[in-house]
């Protein structure tokens, strides 16, 4: 210590410091925040993301190395490091945002807008169904019901909409708008059962939700593959295509090549409707109300099985719809792979909801995220050849800083460490 | 052991909870922390079992400075506590959770059951605090939970043992064999810090009083010192220690229940053919310990738990095994045994809570979309006109004091269209100020010519509301008698002996 003066914060005359001038000695943001917490955990994902691309990329170890080969060695190795680690999230932002040059050419010359637009059109589009479902499934959450069940939820949607979209044929106005009931009616139908079984025999969500994706899945399989609803001339899991009066239209029309459709209204909608009903709506009061104090909610007059059976059919619905979505807007037909393994929106949807906090803004921000670090993750693997699987080893990262608040005030040591501050988001387990 | 706090300070943000408080509590003393909730004694324990950490000052253990970074080294440094609210484990057994952390054990490090179970009875035998040690503590009722506390901190050998609010809910007799529990424990030389806002108790059993007021010591007092020269350094101000009631003048039968039979959650036939009437313009009042029926006869009353035979008659109208929301929109007011469990959503806000049971009644919503505003107008009326201390209607529940929390209750139940008021343990764990207020509230409500029943395990309220008694033994109503009734008597009731009397 040499000059403790210049690190103290100011003293005014009566010998006390002021809380004011000495924050902007020592800047340390409020960790009471959500919306800092989930900004740190991105920031820790993107370090945790850098480590895995420098241990499994053969060049920059190679750098390392040979760092006592010659001089200036350890400078080559960090710039093989820095220029390695930067390519990939560079590939990531352009991949999903938009890439600066294109869009300065695009600027300047006028010329190849919809190439310039695509990762942002490409980002929206994958969004749009991962933030109906996450919707639902924190509709859910604040419900105290964790719906593992989305994702099961979402291909019946999907099922439903596309037998609908390809099975009957009228003029879109008709058409699309009963599509989407489909993909709705759908959802509600696989949230139901869970639902039920809840709310009269007790039955844990958690387990029924798991099975019965399951038999969602055998059914999809059971549908694709019969008869009347098989693509006509294949052998394969394939289903028919949708009729074009049962699409989510693209925006800039069908000619721009780019996809962002008419499906982020339908989110929009969804945001709104969810806005709404948690903050306004009676039956969202009685839904939080039930996810806060059960028992309460019991002495309150509240009807459980009532609320159980409703929760399951709105999250179910959303995401029956999302599943609808996915399909109107992107294949226009359904197959036997249809939200199975990695494109499982409805298991995204849950990390989703949690990393928004189960709030409707929140969830927007979130799906945005994820969105785009899936979509940016496959430029980068086709730019870098580092393997897609990064951005979920990045999307995980941040959701498991998400759920341990702590962890993340500890690491950037902010101010109010308590863990009480930020409630765990998932109740549903004990309940 | 001697204890000694020295000018302990604990913050919480701006709000300092402990403010410059020591005190000392010898070998072989009875020390009495006395002060009304919210005055920072829960802290101050908190703060010595390790629970918290002080900002300023240190404690002292036969004159050595010491911290306890957790309880578990608190426990080892022969402090036991029992706390306020109950520290169990609810899907474990009694004997489970008095073990539970110093479990004795057998080969293959197997928690020996059968020991443990001889280490509860001999306890329970020694301080006549007997409990099944097999039951599962979430079946035990309210009364029967703490009693499972006090025999998990005397089972650890404490040398210094802090009882918080232990009284509670016991009866008269029980109190008398705990203070004589207390009294033999510091004849043996353990000392005994005793935590409480009831002047009889402190006055029969303290050897040196401390009395704390916001945070702070306000002095200490002798326990021959009167019980309002107590209350009002507990206070500030003087204080009314009985409700004035206006004269007694019945009216008709408002409330009925004839040979109700209800059983509690392990199937046990816990009410058992109880028939009570309560006539407008009279508060009756039920007393017996917790734990013999009256948490089921209530849940019964309010649709909470089904009725196996027998009814409830509100009004001339049957009203037996309705659905709670039936029963709020009957105009049964209820004021719930544990108002943070069935009363209040702790993460809501005030104004949330305050129409907790009525979100759908005009103006609070129309067509489905409640109306913000007029919710928002309610709470800031009723906090005004029940005097809660809030920043705001905003806050959340759990941002108030016990005190303030039951008033949010007391609020929104009177402040509805009410035909008969049932009010179970309303003023348990609150502080002087606010159960004069509360006790004012409920007589106010009689004197308009409401019925309403009291359900109290305090001898004190029972005396203090009750314009008739009715006591309540092993699921039975063991007698009813008025008011003048001595203690004594209606203490023998509560134990059932004195049923052949009536």
């Amino acid at each position: 210590m040499t000059d403790t003066a210049s690190t103290s914060p100011p003293v005014d005359a009566a010998g006390e410091s002021k809380p004011g001038a000495s924050r902007l000695w020592s800047w340390r943001p409020s960790g009471k925040s959500p919306v800092v917490v989930a900004l740190l955990a991105l920031l820790l994902g993107l370090a945790v993301g850098a480590v895995v691309i420098i241990v499994t990329t053969p060049a920059i170890l190679d750098a390392w190395r040979s760092i006592f080969h010659s001089w200036g060695g350890i400078l080559h190795a960090l710039k093989v490091t820095f220029d390695n680690v930067g390519a990939a999230y560079r590939a990531i932002f352009t991949g999903a945002i938009v890439d600066p040059q294109a869009l300065w050419h695009s600027i300047t010359t006028g010329q190849g807008w919809d190439n310039t637009l695509t990762p942002i059109s490409e980002t929206l589009t994958y969004a749009t169904p991962l933030l109906i479902a996450s919707i639902g499934v924190g509709i859910a959450f604040q419900t105290g019901i964790f719906n593992i069940g989305a994702n099961g939820q979402a291909v019946l949607g999907g099922i439903a909409g596309g037998v609908i979209g390809s099975m009957l044929h009228m003029p879109m106005v008709f058409h699309l708008p009963l599509t989407m009931i489909a993909g709705v009616v759908g959802g509600m139908v696989a949230g139901a059962v869970p639902g039920v079984l809840k709310a009269y025999t007790g039955a844990h969500e958690v387990i029924t939700t798991i099975m019965f994706n399951y038999v969602i899945y055998s059914f999809l399989l059971f549908v694709v593959l019969s008869t009347p609803f098989q693509q006509p001339g294949q052998q394969n899991d394939v289903g028919r295509m949708m009729d074009s009066t049962a699409q989510l239209p693209p925006i800039f029309g069908v000619g721009s090549g780019l996809r962002v459709n008419y499906g982020i209204f339908v989110a929009a909608a969804v945001v709104l409707f969810a806005w709404w009903f948690l903050d306004r709506s009676s039956m969202g009061f009685d839904f939080r109300v039930t996810g806060a104090n059960p028992s309460a909610a019991r002495a309150s007059g509240i009807n459980a099985k009532r609320v159980i059976v409703f929760v399951f059919l709105i999250s179910g619905g959303l995401s029956g719809l999302a599943g609808m979505v996915q399909v109107a807007s992107t294949t226009h037909f359904i197959d036997g792979t249809f939200l199975i393994g990695n494109a499982g929106i409805g298991f995204t949807a849950i990390t989703v909801a949690l990393l928004g906090r189960n709030r409707p803004m929140g969830i927007v921000w979130s799906a945005l995220l994820f969105a785009a670090l899936g979509v940016g993750g496959r430029s980068m693997q086709a730019a870098t050849g580092i393997p897609l699987d990064l951005a979920t080893v990045i999307q995980s990262v941040i959701v498991l800083f998400v759920a341990t608040p702590v962890l993340v005030k500890e690491i950037f040591r902010l101010r109010d460490t308590s863990a009480s501050t930020l409630e765990l988001a998932t109740k549903g387990w004990n309940s | 052991m001697r204890l000694e706090l020295r000018g302990i300070t604990k913050r919480f943000g701006t709000f300092t909870a402990n403010d410059q408080i020591s005190i000392t509590v010898e070998p072989g003393q009875i020390h009495s922390l006395l002060g009304e909730n919210g005055a920072g004694k829960s802290t101050l324990m908190n703060v010595l079992f390790g629970l918290l950490t002080p900002d300023e000052g240190e404690i002292l253990i036969d004159g050595e400075a010491t911290k306890f970074a957790d309880s578990g080294q608190a426990v080892r440094r022969g402090i036991g506590m029992v706390h306020q609210h109950f520290m169990l484990v609810p899907v474990f057994s009694v004997a489970e959770n008095v073990v539970l952390g110093f479990e004795p054990t057998k080969s293959l490090n197997r928690v020996d059951y059968k020991r443990a179970n001889e280490e509860i009875r001999r306890v329970s035998k020694e301080f006549n605090l007997e409990v099944d040690p097999d039951a599962i503590v979430e079946n035990l009722p309210v009364g029967l939970q703490q009693r499972v506390e006090i025999l998990k901190a005397l089972s650890h050998d404490a040398e210094l043992l802090i009882l918080d609010e232990p009284t509670a809910v016991l009866t008269p007799q029980e109190i008398d064999a705990l203070m004589a529990i207390m009294r033999s424990l510091a004849d043996a030389g353990k000392s005994i810090l005793f935590i409480t806002h009831k002047l009889k108790e402190v006055k029969a059993v303290a050897d040196v009083i401390t009395v704390i007021r916001q945070g702070k010591v306000v002095g200490t007092a002798q326990p021959t010192d009167s019980e309002a020269e107590l209350a009002t350094m507990m206070v500030g101000r003087n204080v009314e220690l009985t409700v004035e009631k206006s004269e007694f003048t019945p009216g008709e039968d408002v409330f009925q229940i004839r040979d109700l039979v209800v059983r509690d959650d392990r199937g046990l036939i816990a009410v058992n053919k109880v028939s009570l009437d309560v006539r407008s313009g009279e508060i009756v009042a039920l007393a017996g310990v917790q734990g013999n029926g009256q948490t089921e006869l209530v849940e019964a009353i309010v649709g909470m738990r089904t009725v196996e035979s027998g009814t409830i008659t509100l009004n001339g109208r049957d009203v037996t095994n309705e659905s709670p929301r039936k029963a709020l929109d009957n105009g049964i007011g209820h004021i719930p045994e544990d108002r943070q469990r069935d009363g209040l959503v702790m993460s809501m806000s005030v104004a949330d809570n305050m129409v907790l049971n009525t979100p759908r009644r005009a103006p609070f919503a129309r067509r489905g979309t409640r109306n913000l505003s007029a919710v928002k107008e309610n709470a800031e009326q009723l906090v005004q006109a029940f005097d809660v201390r809030t920043t705001s209607v905003l806050a959340t529940a759990d941002s108030l004091s016990g005190g303030n929390q039951q008033k949010v209750i007391v609020a929104r139940e009177l402040s509805r269209p009410l035909q008969f008021l049932v009010a179970s343990q309303p003023t348990r764990g609150l502080d002087v100020g606010s159960i004069e207020y509360v006790h004012r509230q409920i007589v106010n409500h009689r004197n308009e010519g409401n019925g309403a029943l009291v359900v109290s395990s305090e001898l004190d309220e029972v005396l203090a509301l009750g314009d008739r008694i009715a006591v309540m033994f092993e699921g039975r109503i063991s007698g009813i008698v008025d008011p003048t009734t001595s203690r004594e008597d209606i203490g023998l009731l509560m134990t059932g002996s004195g049923a052949a009397d009536q």
